[in-house]
């Protein structure tokens, strides 16, 4: 298993150098530039600044010069909120995305199981009927809709909940973006499960457990265990998506995350801040890749990475 | 005779589906004795199966039983799961057909023959898995100490059904129910299983309640019958009256369906339309993840033969035999080495385009009629596929008429030739594939086990038809199975293969009656150990001497 | 269904109608509630969506600068507590103090008073305004110093209110949802064509080729793909049309793996293999076998594609990066109701109905095509 991960490790490097460098020269293709404001700055100024920020030099130079940089842990500094670093934005903004994107996770996880599985076992009763329903709606209602309406109820009508801010992380400040970003979540993984076990309870080991008369803690034990592949297999993407921010929702609530920083970034061509959040999201998705990879091996015994 | 151990009283089962309401169990009545074996016989859809399933209360979801079952006086139907399961794997067990599948893949087998024995027993997790032992041991699992520790995927199939023998006999249960056991199975290990069971019954006294298609079974096995068609019983009693004397149509029919009937040789002058030579074919096991060095495995080993025309040559073995590759790698379907030629033609240096035009005359028939069929063409485009290639210039309206011609040559209804295949029944299926076969008017038909997945009446039926289709066409067959009796009366020539090499071959009748390799012998004797000789002598038989 | 519970075909006596799987599929669709629903309700969706703007009295960009924020209401236009501001205002246009007004439904009467005579031609300012006709001179006093002046109410209808601009929201959103849809189904398409050829070639070539075209795809998963997107807006400038080509052309990517799948197990079937022992060349073992039986999960896909696309192009409206004023899609719509979501919420509520409706349903007739095609998942 240390090998799998060691190998596994040694080959997310060429894939997250195939990122790197699509990206690098996606946004360098991009017409604009990051010093083009809508007053033109003169001439001098601008040769200047592109000279400060190695602009000046030939493009593949540029492109070693940033992989080198990387690849010693520097990811430069942001060319348009020119105070910060890339690296210091990241680290003001990930705690935030992190505890916001980790905590919608574990809640849509644990809700999320729950109906699915109980949805699963009362298959075709009314309760069914509910979840699945909810899970319609829950896939259907877009966060940028949910998220003002969630403001004016809770923040103005009821005024139960700040209408925006971080408020430094207390929890009054983070119910409603978790809740807005664990809707969705549950929705999926409650559908997921849900088959996932319809499946498996139909299935002829579980019906052996039947016939063995065990009682209904045994089976849904057993139908769980057989239903978290397929869940884990989303669970992994998913979660790295919802751990590297969400635009909409940082946006609407006002948050400090990195979600915006890709979007910012882009329109600014602000390079350093785009590629910066590449290699960050690239890093996630591949670790939780990984962490699938081992949970798969956990779970069921037929998969041998060695 | 003492107090049934189970009766069911007019049981009748329903399921709702998509077309309305389907009756599958037509008010039986049935009863199970103290230590002894039942047999439930009957063809697929004869509701055999859910019968029993609605006893152990394990019908599908969108399925109701009415009726009574009773446990000792205890009435079962409309019991809640709760209060069944103070019944189910302790007093009453099942066993199922599909031994790859019924074992949880997730779990070891230890942790799941303890389940039984904790929850019932109420048995402590070490004297459970001491138990556990016990009963691997007792279904002859070798080293049962440590393949307690073992996951299902490491073991066979024959292993597999002797743990889930092993579950089921945990609690020491009255009545064991057994949904066709052996029938995934390969003969020498189906006879095996039969054995085990046979044995265990003689040792712990319960009753068995065998469900199955094989009337060799029955007869051996049982000590009464009933006889099931369309979700009634049509015939019960003492198994040897059965067979004796059976009343039913149906039964005669059943009794009478096994092949029968031994091939007319064919004169020595008829022209040999395939000779394959010293035939190799070699697959690379599929890679792993990061091994990158699969290794080879000769699924083919060196297998030469030779078809005349109107000759028939079977070629036996258990999966994994080689057999069917053998046969694909005939017909240059798959890469091989060695010699093939036909007639006069060496096709090994032919490539796929050079191939083709000597297709129409060397043709395929799978055993899975719901596989080799396209389920989004009609029975009449399938069979006229073949025209398309080697007849193109043939209007729509001649094809058509080939097609209703080949129809009537399978003894099809011709008006059917515009439904889909979906609507046809298995061995009606199979039909459209040997009628796809026959409109090219081919010379060698290679038969990749045409009968295996049909009942035993249909079966006769599609032999009679192979067998007419020969006689009227001269064709040479290359007739791969592992179902000896349908071999038997098929063929001329019979070659014994096993792991890619062929261990005996000769003359049919010469291979039957005096094999001379021990495999041969093992692989006859486990087929006919549920052969028609021997009848049930009031208790077991005596298990297979080996 | 359970095992052996089928009762064999050879049994069954029946009319010869030779049902297809379709044919079969079709009837399970019809018989799914949800589904059946949904497909009336988008089709009236979409027929409304398409027509409904010839019958709404306005053009989806004119705006009315009386008319800004118009609540939603069934009743017509103006209200009467709108009309004596109004005519205040247009009074002091005219440099007239309206006196002795008496509001009718259809027309007012007033009588405009001024100290220096009247310019009539100035009147024109009631027709400038969207909430009168040309205004009337009925009688003249005073030398020209006093009007009575009938003047004729337009009488509108705002039935999902207006937006922010003074445009009718009712009009915007019908077009909002054709552009929506059109979007969908174009970007959808796309993607579609690409993934099938992609997958299908995939599948069917197989070994060294086939690991290194999914290898391909495999990296462009990893690819951020937010990122991507707004590289092709920067790119591609805000052309919705070229940028949905574009967002078709990275959507593919699901439609590529499923097909290359389904060609795979395809390929394994005994009537493939049955076909190439016919002799049957590869063109026609594509073309009879293999894409005819990928064609369910595809199908299935892509009405789940659709929603998808929609949500998409609704999500970079909502940043700003979608369809450009005056054409305007529900993400557009939905993005200037959430910042004026105080005060109007009719901004926000009809065009986030429409868009739900549209996606509820799609995702509804998706399931139903997934369950009709493949019965054994019911």
């Amino acid at each position: 298993m240390l090998s799998f991960i060691l190998r596994r490790f040694m080959s997310a490097i060429p894939t997250l150098l195939v990122i790197v460098t699509i990206s690098f020269f996606l946004i360098r293709l991009a017409p604009g530039g990051p010093f083009d404001l809508e007053r033109p700055l003169e001439a001098k100024v601008m040769e200047n600044l592109n000279r400060i920020y190695q602009l000046d030099k030939p493009l593949i130079q540029q492109y070693w010069l940033y992989l080198t940089a990387v690849a010693r842990g520097d990811f430069g500094p942001s060319f348009f909120l020119r105070d910060f670093t890339v690296a210091e934005l990241f680290a003001r903004g990930l705690p935030v995305s992190m505890t916001l994107g980790g905590l919608a996770m574990i809640f849509a996880i644990l809700i999320g199981g729950t109906l699915g599985s109980i949805a699963a076992l009362r298959q075709n009763s009314g309760v069914d009927y509910l979840v699945t329903g909810l899970g319609a709606l829950g896939l259907t209602i877009p966060n940028f809709v949910v998220a003002p309406i969630f403001q004016i109820v809770f923040g103005l009508t009821l005024a139960w909940l700040p209408v925006a801010g971080w408020g430094a992380g207390t929890w009054r400040g983070l119910v409603m973006p978790v809740t807005v970003l664990a809707l969705p979540q549950i929705a999926v993984i409650s559908r997921m499960t849900r088959a996932a076990m319809i499946e498996n309870l139909r299935s002829n080991h579980i019906r052996t457990l039947r016939s063995l008369g065990l009682p209904l803690r045994v089976i849904v034990s057993h139908a769980l265990r057989g239903a978290a592949l397929p869940v884990v297999s989303y669970l992994g993407p998913a979660a790295a998506a919802l751990l590297t921010g969400s635009v909409v929702v940082e946006t609407i609530f006002g948050l400090p995350g990195i979600g915006r920083y890709f979007v910012e970034g882009a329109l600014n061509r602000d390079y350093t801040l785009v590629m910066g959040t590449v290699v960050v999201i690239a890093v996630f998705v591949l670790l939780f890749n990984l962490v699938v990879d081992i949970l798969y091996a956990i779970i069921d015994p037929r998969i041998r990475y060695d | 005779m003492a107090e049934p151990v189970l009766t069911v009283r007019n049981l009748n089962v329903r399921f709702r589906t998509g077309d309305g309401i389907l009756h599958a169990v037509k008010g039986i009545d049935l009863d199970v004795e103290a230590g002894e074996t039942v047999a439930i016989v009957g063809e697929s859809g004869s509701g055999k199966s859910q019968t029993m399933m609605s006893v152990m209360g394990l019908l599908a979801s969108n399925g109701w039983a009415e009726g009574s079952v009773k446990y000792r006086g205890e009435e079962l139907v409309g019991l809640s799961p709760d209060k069944l399961n103070r019944y189910r794997g302790s007093k009453l067990t099942m066993i199922f057909q599909e031994p790859m599948t019924s074992l949880d893949p997730l779990y070891r087998i230890g942790d799941q023959i303890a389940l039984p024995l904790t929850t019932h027993g109420r048995m402590s997790k070490a004297k459970a898995r001491e138990r556990a032992i016990e009963l691997l041991e007792l279904v002859r699992i070798p080293e049962p100490a440590r393949r307690i520790d073992s996951y299902p995927h490491e073991m066979s199939g024959g292993q597999r059904q002797r743990v889930m023998i092993a579950m089921a006999l945990a609690n020491n249960p009255d009545v064991l129910i057994a949904d066709e056991p052996t029938t995934a199975l390969d003969v020498t290990v189906q006879a095996q299983i039969l054995e085990l069971l046979a044995d265990l019954q003689k040792r712990l006294g319960m009753s068995i309640v065998f469900i199955t298609h094989d009337l060799g079974i029955v007869r051996r096995f049982a000590d009464r019958t009933y006889v099931m068609k369309r979700g009634e019983v049509v015939e019960s009693g003492q198994t040897a009256d059965i067979f004796a004397e059976p009343k039913h149509a149906y039964t005669r029919m059943l009794i009478d369906a096994e092949p029968t009937g031994r091939k007319d040789p064919v004169s020595q002058g008829a022209p040999m339309v395939i000779e394959a030579k010293d035939m190799t074919v070699t697959f690379g096991l599929k890679k792993t993840l990061f091994s990158k060095a699969g290794h080879m495995v000769r699924a083919v080993d060196g297998v030469s033969l030779s078809v005349r025309a109107g000759e028939t040559v079977g070629v036996v073995g258990e999966s994994g035999s080689g057999k069917s590759t053998l046969g694909r790698a005939i017909l240059r379907l798959l890469p091989a080495g060695g010699i093939v030629r036909f007639e006069d033609r060496d096709l090994m240096p032919l490539d796929r385009a050079g191939m083709r035009p000597l297709r129409r005359h060397l043709q395929l028939v799978f055993q899975d009629p719901f596989g080799s069929l396209s389920p989004r063409m009609t029975a009449g485009e399938i069979v006229t596929e073949g025209l398309l290639v080697h007849e193109p210039r043939i209007t729509r309206k001649e094809r058509d008429r080939r097609a209703a011609q080949a129809f009537d040559e399978v003894r099809l209804d011709p008006a059917w030739r515009n439904r889909f295949p979906h609507e046809f029944s298995g061995g009606q299926r199979q039909r459209i594939a040997i009628a796809r076969a026959m409109i090219l008017h081919p010379k060698l038909v290679v038969l990749d086990e045409p009968t295996s997945a049909l009942d035993r009446s249909v079966q006769k039926e599609i032999v009679d038809l192979l067998r007419d289709l020969q006689t009227a066409h001269g064709l040479a067959y290359v007739f791969i199975s592992h179902d000896l009796a349908v071999v038997r009366a098929l063929s001329d020539e019979i070659m014994v293969m096993k792991n890619g090499k062929v261990v005996e071959r000769g003359n049919a009748e010469a291979i039957f009656e005096k094999p001379k390799q021990t495999y041969t012998q093992d692989l006859i004797a486990a087929a006919f150990l549920r052969g028609l000789e021997e009848t049930k002598p009031g208790a077991m038989g005596t298990p297979l001497s080996n | 269904m359970a095992e052996g519970a089928v009762v064999p075909t050879e049994f069954t006596t029946g009319p010869i109608v030779g049902r297809s799987l379709w044919g079969e599929a079709r009837v399970r669709l019809v018989r799914n509630k949800a589904a059946l629903t949904s497909i009336i309700v988008l089709g009236l969706v979409a027929i409304v969506c398409i027509i409904g703007p010839f019958f709404t009295g306005h053009p989806f960009d004119r705006v009315y600068p009386d008319y800004v924020r118009a609540p939603a209401s069934l009743a017509a236009y103006p209200t009467p507590d709108q009309v004596a501001p109004a005519i205040e205002r247009i009074g002091a246009r005219i440099r007239a103090t309206p006196e002795d007004v008496t509001i009718g439904y259809d027309s007012i009467r007033l009588n405009l008073v001024s100290p220096r005579p009247i310019d009539e031609r100035l009147l024109a300012y009631f027709e400038r305004s969207d909430l009168f006709g040309p205004a009337k001179v009925v009688e003249k006093l005073d030398d020209g110093k006093k009007l009575a002046v009938e003047v004729p109410v337009k009488r509108i209808r705002f039935l999902f209110g207006t937006d922010a601009n003074g445009r009718d929201l009712l009009t915007r959103t019908m077009k909002a949802g054709q552009i929506s849809l059109a979007i969908g189904l174009l970007a959808t398409f796309v993607s579609i064509v690409i993934g099938v050829i992609y997958g299908a070639t995939s599948g069917y070539l197989g070994g060294r080729v086939d690991l290194v075209m999914m290898r391909i795809v495999d990296v462009l998963y990893s690819l951020p793909f937010i990122f991507f997107v707004i590289m092709l807006v920067v790119f591609f400038g805000r052309n919705f049309i070229l940028m949905f080509i574009a967002v078709g052309a990275v959507e593919w990517l699901d439609m590529a793996r499923i097909v290359r799948g389904q060609t795979l197990s395809i390929k394994r079937q005994e009537y493939v293999q049955a076909a190439e022992a016919l002799g049957v060349e590869t063109r026609g073992i594509i073309r009879r076998h293999v894409i005819p039986n990928t064609l369910g999960p595809v199908v299935v896909y892509m009405t789940l594609l659709v929603p998808k696309v929609i949500l998409l192009e609704s999500f970079l409206s909502f940043l700003g990066l979608g369809v450009q004023e005056p054409a305007t899609s529900l993400g557009v719509l939905i993005s200037e109701g959430a910042k004026n979501i105080q005060g109007a919420t009719w901004m926000l509520l009809y065009p986030s109905l429409t868009l739900v409706t549209i996606l509820f349903c799609l995702n509804f007739i998706g399931d139903g095509l997934r369950d009709a095609l493949d019965p054994k998942d019911r």
